[in-house]
Order: structure tokens, then C-alpha cells, then sequence
């Protein structure tokens, strides 16, 4: 149609009416979103930063190095092996199943190890590698890394994981690692997050639990970015681990094996301490474990081969076994009476074989009694009722309270798992736990070391180590900590007369250098060397009246279980005390023939710094004492044997 | 012959045409366009080969279209206009039958070098349509209820056979461009507030609906909208798309984190980073200064339109420059509304920069419309 030009006037401002309302619509909206921009832009920037860089950067934790544990020369105790393994990336490695069936070809892989594998493989994102084997050998490493070209997404890898060159010999003092439990994040306040890499190991037990702290080191990390569906894009910022701290003992690897050696297949324990600062040189506990096995992960059958033996290798008898002291405990309540004045060196008490208290016989363990009895003549032949008599005037609290003083029921604090306190019983002590008098009986048995009295090895050493010196000798257990000394405290004196002490040492010379002494067929021949120390035997069992009327049964004729354990205290040299040493060998039968020789091998092997030498022993026993020398198991091994390296 | 044909004498005959086309306009164009191709190239970290290159070449091929269209007298395209829009009709139709199926929606057809929406060629055959229905009407009957049934029936049709695609974002940018046209042609504004008083009912309706025995919509589509209202609720599943986008823009700040340097949609948090979501990365990338100018170069494109149709005397010239210009903030609008978490996410390209053939085309070819009622205009 055609349109007048009026017509189209009306249309034109029509429109521009409307155009205009329209542009106004436009351009309300458009500040609308420049103002919305501004919002979001400007004033949430820092936040939408912060969401970004979030979405963008991942912090991996880079595990640190787990410090070394040495004996006190340096040797290696527990070390960090190069542990080869093979990775493999699914979507760089194309068809999975070909590469695992070339990669079996190659290295040992059972059916089970190929069936986890897979299961991992399918599990996970295509570029997460995954470990299909583990702890391979050298040899088998290399066959994987020069066949490379054939197996496309696997890599050859090289981790740390812990090793323990001397396996048994320090199973109990060093411990193992294992991996991080969910019982152990619990007992932590504060884990830290480095526990949360997945095969992260901790210290389980003995040294590398309790000084976890120093040995774990800090992890470093790595500022990565990731993209929306986790890959690594690239490393941002990489902060260094700082390796944990190498700890040095004070144990000498050399002593330590000799003791675990001479200690054989024995349920035993044996603890050697340096006596001028504390140091302990050996601590062993037998039979003992290979420690790499917890490593690796125990399989049931050795776990169980481990528990269900009736010597409980997995005890460690020197802080955590305690037994009744026996005869070795002696001096404790010679010292006691002494030191209150209730006798003095001179006075004596006749032994006629027994005590009777209040309708009760003690027996004296010699039935024909020792006559007329002081105390060195008590000490050296370990008479009973000398002891019975003693007690009774001192009372058992004041000797609970001189075995205290000597180190006896109470915990000496040493990095090691589940040191025992042990029991040194007093009358309120009874009253508490028992809910009962103490008696007279009590007392009696307390002055032999039986009854409640209950003591670690480990307590036995120190307490001998006190008699031996005066000193308020403290064990320790570490000696450096990256090199730099740890500081042996000041030695206290035990605030004991010396008087009194050297008559309870000249007793203990005279066990063994007096020809009636218990422990005589131990002495050691040699003058620079001589040795003193006191035997113990202690029932396990109650020998009824109608025994005794009849004869004790012989240890030889009764079950394992049910014999006397052995004990032995001892320190040489006599004139200046370096080393004392303390035996306990379970149901061994007498102190004297079960525990004596073997703490003087120990002592020995400490003293001439190696295997003892022949001429240290009296002359009629050499030929015998080489024969056990030469077939002990001892470890020939150097410590740190060379480790594959990689080219 | 109409009111314009008898001005042809005044009108640019030959290669002066080329002179009287409006040059602002294509300049403004191809430099939106040009950051698109800095956008793609970036977005696909770097390769020119992945999204870039064809787009320039689309756009190349765009620009060409347009020049063909702003050449033939706009008188031709408003006798043709009918037609236009039958044959749109009729490919939507055979889109329905014969289309190709993607994304589970049909939209596509093949025509040999390129994969045809027909629903995209719709929005401007359907403003030709109107604006030539309004050319022709006696401009008193223009309020008339009659007179108002019959446009709103053009745009319903096309409407429900792209909804049925199913196809929201479109369906509501062709009843948007069309009442455009009929809100700047006259049509009485008691009739577009009564649609926005019955949409606001509508909205009402549903919302209070919800829980009682006659609820309007399903559950799943109330609990799209509550992740709408609020996306931190499923930031894994709904509300992730968003939520990266606003992570997107927000992290550019003033000046941005620089070209190619986004970490959003380079480490590939961005869903769609390369279509309906580049505005995130030009945001991201320039931060507000960057986001700021280029909604500036849209406004301007809008004000261009916005003058040429005032300066135009001729009737279906003017309806049919301010529909297109209406397309063309409707998709602006609704883009930016979405990526910046002002709208919900439906599927709208942002014009001349997301990477898409016969959008970009079929755009082209609308600013040829533009430029031949420009070049044509009554002087």
C-alpha cells in the first residue's frame, strides 16, 4: 500500500517514541551488569582469588628421610635401604594387560600380586601410577628398566624404606617401623599431616617409637597445579624435607651381640652398663626377632610362630620382664640394716638351716645351716637366716625404701617400650594393693628377694652400678643426636656410708674369690679384671613341707616352667669399678651354674673390648670356655654391608 | 510500489553503496569478533587450529554475506519477507522430521559445508516477518485485538516447533525479538502488561504451589530452581558450572590475570569455556577493565542500531533494525545474566564471540539486513 507522507511521519515518531523506551530499557540493563561485574570483580576479587588458587594448587608433602639409629661407634642399627620398585601409569601404558603379562615374563609376580595389580589399576584415575612390584632385586630391577622400550607406562622407581642390618640382635632396643595405624592417629593430639601419605611408616616399639619425634624429621612439600580433574600439571614451589635426626646410642653393637649370643636359645636377659656415666653398653633379651619382618608386613605363620613360643620372643625381658630378685637381692637389705644402724659389720647371727617365727620355719637354702655367720661370710655363701634375722631388726620399710634408693621400683625413663616399674613392696604398699597387713613373713621373704619383690634386669644393673660406685648412677640410652654429645648428668652421691658400702662389696668380692663362694667357678683369673657380683635363684613355685621332708626335687627333674630362674648381679674391674652386669636367665635353675658364667663372658667381652680373651679365665676352665666361644653364633657380618647402588 | 521505491533516486546506485554503509557499525563488529579469536585461541591453550581458525573463517565468510545482503535494496527483503519465513517454518518442520540429533535435541541440519539450525535463521526471517506485517497494516488497527492476534500467532508459531526441539534458550529469544517488534511498531502497552502481570502470576503460581496437593512442577524442576537461587547447594553437580564461572570472573579482578594466563579455563574448571561461557575467560583473563570494555563495544553496537532506526523514515526498515538490535541485547543480556549467576544456566550463546558457524552467520546476515535499510534508507 502506498503510505502518505504524513502516514509516515506518524509512523517515524512513533517508532522513535518506542526506540527511545527501548534504549532506555537497554542501557538500564546493561549498567546492571557493568554493576554486577564491578560486584563480582572488584569488590569479591580477593575471595574469587583465593577459590581460584584453591581449584588450582595442590600441596603434595614430600615424606622425609627417617634418621639414622647407630650403636655408639656409628655402626648402623637401623638404616634406610633403596627399595626398588616398578610403577605403572594405565593411560601411558596403552593396553594393561599385555604390559602386566611381558612384565611377569620378567620378574617374579605371582597370580595374587598380578590380581592386586589390576584391582589397583581399575581403581584409580588412568595417570595415577600404580606400585605392581615391590622390594625387587637389583637384578630384576634392571631387567625392568632395559626392557623399557616394551613396556610402555611402567617406570623402574627407587624408594626408601627401613632396614635393620643387625635384624636380632636389636629387635627389642631399637624397635621396628610400620605403617601408620588408625589407633595411632587416635593416640595422637595432633598428627601430623605427613602421617597421612598412604605406606607412611612410624616406630612402633622401642627406640624408633619413643624418639619418633627426632628421628621422623619434617616433610618438605610441593606446590603443585592440578587441573578439574586432579592431573599434575606442573611442579609451582618445592620446599625441601628436613631429614630426621641420627640418633647414637650408647649400646655397643659388638657387646650387644656378643650377650645376645652367649644368651643363645635361652628365655634370658642380660644388661651391661657403663658405671661411670650410665651408659648401657649391651641390653639384651633372647630369643630375640628379625625386626625387617614387621617391616615388610609379618605373615600370619611367622606372627604367629612368634607368639605362641612359650620363650616369648617378643618380650623384652630386660625392661619388661620382672622377676623376684632372689639372693641378688641381698645387699639391699644388708645395706638397709646398716645403714640404720640396727647391725654393724661385725655383728653375726648362727644359721642353724632355718628361722622359726611364730610357729613358721624359713629355710636357710644350705639344710645343714652356715653356723656362725658376718656379713661378707652371708654374701659370699648367701646365707639365708642371716638375712631373716637382719630383716626382722630393720623392718621392710626401711628396706624398701634403701632399694629405691638403688634404683629398684621405679621406672628408669629410657626410649624403650614398656619399661616396668617392678615392686618394691612396703607395708602401705600391701595395704593399698591387697587390702592387707603387712607381716612378719612378708619381711622374711622380701630380705631374699622373694615374696612381692619384683625386679627388671634392667633395675638390677642400675642397682649394681650404685653399689658399685656410690653413685645415683642413672642408665641412658643415647648418646648423640646429630652428632652432638648428649651430656651424662653430674653423678650424685647415694648418700650410703662408704664404709658400709666397701663391706658389701668386699661380700660380693668374696662370692666369687673366695673358694666357699657361691659364684667361685666364674671368677675372672685375671688381676686387672677381677670381678664381684652376687648370685640369685628364685622360686617360682611354693615347695610344700612334705617336699622338703622328702628332698626338694631337683631343677633337672621338674618342668621348664616350673625351675628356678637364674639370676646374676656383678661389676669388675673390683678395685675400680667400670662395668656392672646383670644376668637373669628364666627357669635356669641356680644363679651360680645358669647365670654367672654367662655374665662373666659379657663382662669380659666388654672389659677386653671383643671376644674375651682365654687367659682372662682360671686356667682348668680354658679348655672348655674356648669350645663355647668358637660355637658361638656370633655375627661375622660387618654392620654396614654394601648395598646395591644404583648406575 | 511503496513510499520507498519512490525515493529511489535519492538512493546510492552501484559501488557508492559501499560508501553509505555504515561503518561504524562493521568496525565495532569485527573488533568483538576479533577478541572471540583472541578468546578461542586462548581457551584452547594456545592452538590457533582448534577453535580460532574456523571462526575467522566463518566470520570471513559472515562479513561477505553481509555485504551481499546490505547490497540488494531492503525493499527486496521486505517483498521477500513471506516467503523467508515460510521456508524457516518449513525447515523447523523438517529439522523436527529429519534433523540430526546432538546433545539429545534435534537442531541440526546438514547442508554439506555446514550444520544448519534453522531455529537460529527464525529469529530474523521472524523480525522481517513482523516488522513487514507492520509495514503493511494501517497503523490506527495496530492496537486493535484483531490486529494483535495475528503477530503473536506468527511468533507462536515458530516458537512452540523450537520448544519442542527442545530448545528453552531459543524459544525465548524469538517471543523476546518478536515482541520487540510489536512493542516498537505501537502496539498498546496495556497488552505488555498484562503478559508481564500474567507472567508474574504464573511465577507466583508456581512458587507458592510448591508442597501443596496441586504443585505445578515436578520435584526435580523445583530443586533446579532452588540450585539456581542458590548454587552453593550442589557446587559438584547443578550449581558447579556456575559457581566456576563467578570463580572465573571474580579471580580476574581490576586488570586480570593476563592473556592465556586464566588458570579456570586453562586447567579446564570451565564447562563450555569455548561457547556459552567465553565470556568467563575474557573476564578472567582481563579482568574488570577487559569485561568492562567489551560490554562497552556491545552497548555501542546497541546505540548504533538504536540511531540508524532513528534515522530511518521508512517503517519496515526502522521495526526491522531495532528487532535485530533487540536479538542481539536479548542474547547479551541473558548471556551475561547467566555467566555471571544473574539468570539461570540456559543454553545462550554470547554474540560474535562464542565459537558456533550458523549463529555467527545467520548474526551476519541479520547486520545485513541492518546495513541495506541503512544504505537504502529514504533521504
Amino acid at each position: 500500500m502506498r503510505r502518505t507522507a504524513r502516514d509516515s511521519e506518524d509512523s517515524a515518531r512513533g517508532i522513535s517514541r518506542r526506540a527511545l523506551m527501548m534504549s532506555g530499557a537497554m542501557a538500564a540493563m546493561v549498567a546492571a551488569l557493568g554493576a554486577r561485574m564491578r560486584y563480582l570483580q572488584v569488590d569479591q576479587a580477593d575471595e574469587f582469588k583465593l577459590l581460584a588458587e584453591e581449584n588450582r594448587i595442590n600441596i603434595r608433602l614430600v615424606p622425609p628421610r627417617r634418621g639414622q639409629i647407630q650403636d655408639r661407634n656409628g655402626k648402623t642399627l637401623a638404616g634406610n635401604e633403596q627399595n626398588y620398585r616398578v610403577v605403572i601409569t594405565r593411560e601411558d601404558a596403552g593396553d594393561v594387560e599385555t604390559v602386566l603379562a611381558r612384565l611377569a615374563r620378567l620378574i617374579p609376580m605371582t597370580p595374587e600380586d598380578l590380581e592386586r595389580a589390576r584391582a589397583d589399576i581399575a581403581k584409580n584415575s588412568a595417570f595415577v601410577p600404580i606400585t605392581v612390584a615391590d622390594r625387587l632385586s637389583w637384578d630384576d630391577f634392571s631387567k625392568v628398566a632395559l626392557n623399557a622400550p616394551a613396556l610402555p607406562g611402567v617406570i623402574p622407581e627407587v624408594g626408601l624404606s627401613r632396614i635393620y642390618p643387625l635384624d636380632s640382635d636389636f629387635a627389642h632396643v631399637v624397635g621396628y617401623v610400620g605403617p601408620v595405624s588408625e589407633k595411632d592417629l587416635e593416640n595422637l593430639p595432633n598428627p601430623d599431616p605427613v602421617l597421612q601419605i598412604p605406606k607412611f611408616q612410624i616406630g612402633k616399639i622401642g627406640v624408633e617409637r619413643w624418639l619418633e619425634d627426632q628421628l621422623r624429621g619434617k616433610a618438605g612439600n610441593k606446590r603443585v597445579e592440578v587441573n578439574a580433574v586432579g592431573r599434575l600439571m606442573r611442579e609451582i614451589e618445592r620446599v625441601e624435607d628436613t631429614p630426621g635426626s641420627d640418633i647414637r646410642l650408647t649400646i655397643d653393637a659388638d657387646i650387644q651381640n656378643f650377650a645376645q649370643a652367649r644368651l643363645g636359645e635361652e628365655s634370658a636377659a642380660a644388661v651391661v652398663m657403663d658405671v661411670t656415666n650410665g651408659d648401657i653398653l649391651a641390653i639384651a633379651s633372647s630369643p630375640s626377632f628379625d625386626p625387617n619382618l614387621f617391616v615388610r608386613g609379618i605373615s600370619h605363620k611367622d606372627y604367629n610362630l612368634l607368639t605362641e613360643d612359650d620363650h616369648r620372643p617378643l618380650a623384652n625381658k630386660t625392661v619388661q620382664g620382672v622377676y623376684p630378685p632372689g639372693s641378688t637381692f641381698k645387699m639391699v637389705t644388708a645395706l638397709a640394716a646398716l645403714d640404720a644402724g640396727v647391725i654393724t659389720i661385725n655383728s653375726t647371727t648362727r644359721c642353724p638351716g632355718y628361722l622359726e617365727f611364730g610357729g613358721r620355719r624359713f629355710h636357710c637354702w644350705k639344710r645343714a645351716g652356715h653356723g656362725t655367720v658376718d656379713l661378707e661370710r652371708s654374701l659370699a655363701e648367701s646365707c639365708d637366716v642371716y638375712y631373716y634375722d637382719i630383716a626382722q631388726k630393720v623392718g621392710i620399710d626401711k628396706i624398701a625404701e634403701m632399694g629405691r634408693r638403688l634404683g629398684l621400683g621405679m621406672r628408669h625413663e629410657l626410649p624403650m617400650s614398656a619399661i616396668s616399674e617392678g615392686t618394691m613392696p612396703n607395708k602401705a604398699w600391701k595395704q593399698e594393693r591387697h587390702k592387707q597387713e603387712w607381716r612378719i613373713g612378708d619381711t622374711i621373704n622380701a630380705a631374699i628377694g622373694q615374696g612381692y619383690v619384683l625386679t627388671s634386669p634392667l633395675q638390677l644393673a642400675v642397682m649394681t652400678a650404685r653399689i658399685a660406685t656410690g653413685n645415683v648412677v642413672e642408665p641412658r640410652l643415647v648418646r648423640m643426636v646429630d652428632g652432638r654429645e648428649v651430656p651424662a648428668p653430674d653423678a650424685v652421691p647415694l648418700g650410703v656410708d662408704a664404709e658400709t658400702l666397701r663391706q658389701v662389696r668386699a661380700g660380693m668380692f668374696k662370692v666369687m674369690n673366695s673358694e666357699r663362694g657361691t659364684a667361685y667357678s666364674s671368677r675372672i683369673a685375671d688381676e686387672a679384671m677381677t670381678f664381684a657380683g652376687k648370685t640369685g635363684t628364685s622360686q617360682v613355685r611354693n615347695i610344700s613341707a612334705a617336699e622338703r621332708a622328702t628332698g626338694v626335687i631337683a631343677n633337672d627333674q621338674l618342668p621348664w616352667n616350673r625351675r628356678d630362674h637364674a639370676l646374676f648381679v656383678g661389676f669388675a674391674p673390683f678395685d675400680n669399678p667400670r662395668y656392672a652386669v646383670s644376668v637373669v636367665v628364666e627357669h635356669g635353675g641356680g644363679g651360680s651354674a645358669a647365670a654367672a658364667p654367662v655374665a662373666r663372658d659379657i663382662i669380659l667381652c666388654a672389659m677386653s673390648g671383643g671376644i674375651p680373651k682365654l687367659e682372662a679365665y682360671p686356667a682348668s676352665q680354658r679348655g672348655r670356655i674356648e669350645t663355647m666361644l668358637n660355637e658361638l653364633n656370633l655375627r661375622s657380618v660387618q654392620a654396614d654391608a654394601p648395598q646395591p647402588r644404583r648406575t | 510500489m511503496s513510499f520507498l521505491e519512490y525515493r529511489v533516486k535519492t538512493v546510492p546506485s552501484g559501488l557508492r553503496k559501499v560508501l553509505y554503509v555504515n561503518w561504524p557499525l562493521v568496525l565495532l563488529m569485527t573488533a568483538v569478533a576479533t577478541v572471540g579469536f583472541l578468546m578461542l585461541y586462548s581457551v584452547s591453550g594456545g592452538r590457533f587450529d582448534l577453535w580460532a581458525e574456523r571462526q575467522m573463517q566463518v566470520f570471513g565468510l559472515g562479513l561477505l554475506l553481509m555485504f551481499v545482503v546490505a547490497f540488494v535494496p531492503i525493499w527486496f527483503w521486505r517483498n521477500v519477507s513471506g516467503v523467508a519465513y515460510l521456508v524457516s517454518i518449513v525447515l523447523l518442520i523438517g529439522v523436527e522430521l529429519f534433523g540430526e540429533t546432538r546433545g539429545g535435541a534435534q537442531r541440526w541440519i546438514d547442508i554439506g559445508f555446514i550444520q544448519f539450525q534453522p531455529s537460529e535463521m527464525m529469529k530474523f526471517t521472524l523480525v522481517m516477518m513482523l516488522a513487514s506485517y507492520y509495514d503493511w497494516l494501517d497503523m490506527k488497527k495496530v492496537s486493535r485485538p484483531t490486529w494483535v492476534l495475528a503477530p503473536v500467532a506468527l511468533i507462536i508459531a515458530p516458537t512452540v516447533l523450537v520448544l519442542m526441539q527442545p530448545n528453552l534458550g531459543t524459544s525465548l529469544m524469538l517471543v523476546m525479538g518478536g515482541a520487540s517488534v510489536m512493542f516498537a511498531a505501537g502496539v498498546s502497552l496495556w497488552y505488555f502488561a498484562a503478559v508481564l502481570m500474567l507472567a508474574g502470576g504464573t511465577v507466583a503460581a508456581v512458587f507458592f504451589s510448591r508442597g501443596t496437593p496441586w504443585q505445578l512442577l515436578h520435584d526435580y524442576q523445583y530443586s533446579r530452581i532452588d540450585t539456581f537461587l542458590n548454587p552453593a547447594a550442589d557446587p559438584l553437580g547443578e550449581g558447579y558450572n556456575i559457581i566456576q564461572a563467578k570463580i572465573a570472573l571474580g579471580s580476574g579482578g581490576w586488570s586480570g590475570k593476563g592473556f592465556m594466563q586464566g588458570t579456570q579455563s586453562r586447567l579446564n574448571f570451565l564447562p563450555e569455556k569455548h561457547t556459552d561461557f567465553i565470556f568467563t575467560t575474557v573476564a578472567e583473563e582481563f579482568g574488570f577493565v577487559g569485561a568492562f570494555s567489551l560490554l562497552a563495544l556491545y552497548g555501542a553496537i546497541l546505540a548504533f542500531l538504536v540511531v540508524a532506526a532513528l534515522q530511518n523514515k521508512d517503517r519496515f526498515s526502522a521495526l526491522l533494525i531495532l528487532g535485530v538490535g533487540a536479538n542481539l541485547f536479548f542474547y547479551i543480556a541473558v548471556n551475561l545474566s547467566m555467566v555471571m549467576g544473574m539468570a539461570p544456566v540456559v543454553g545462550v550463546p554470547l554474540p560474535l564471540l562464542s565459537y558456533g558457524g550458523s549463529a555467527m552467520l545467520v548474526l551476519m546476515v541479520g547486520f545485513g539486513l541492518v546495513q541495506s535499510a541503512h544504505i537504502h534508507r529514504p533521504r
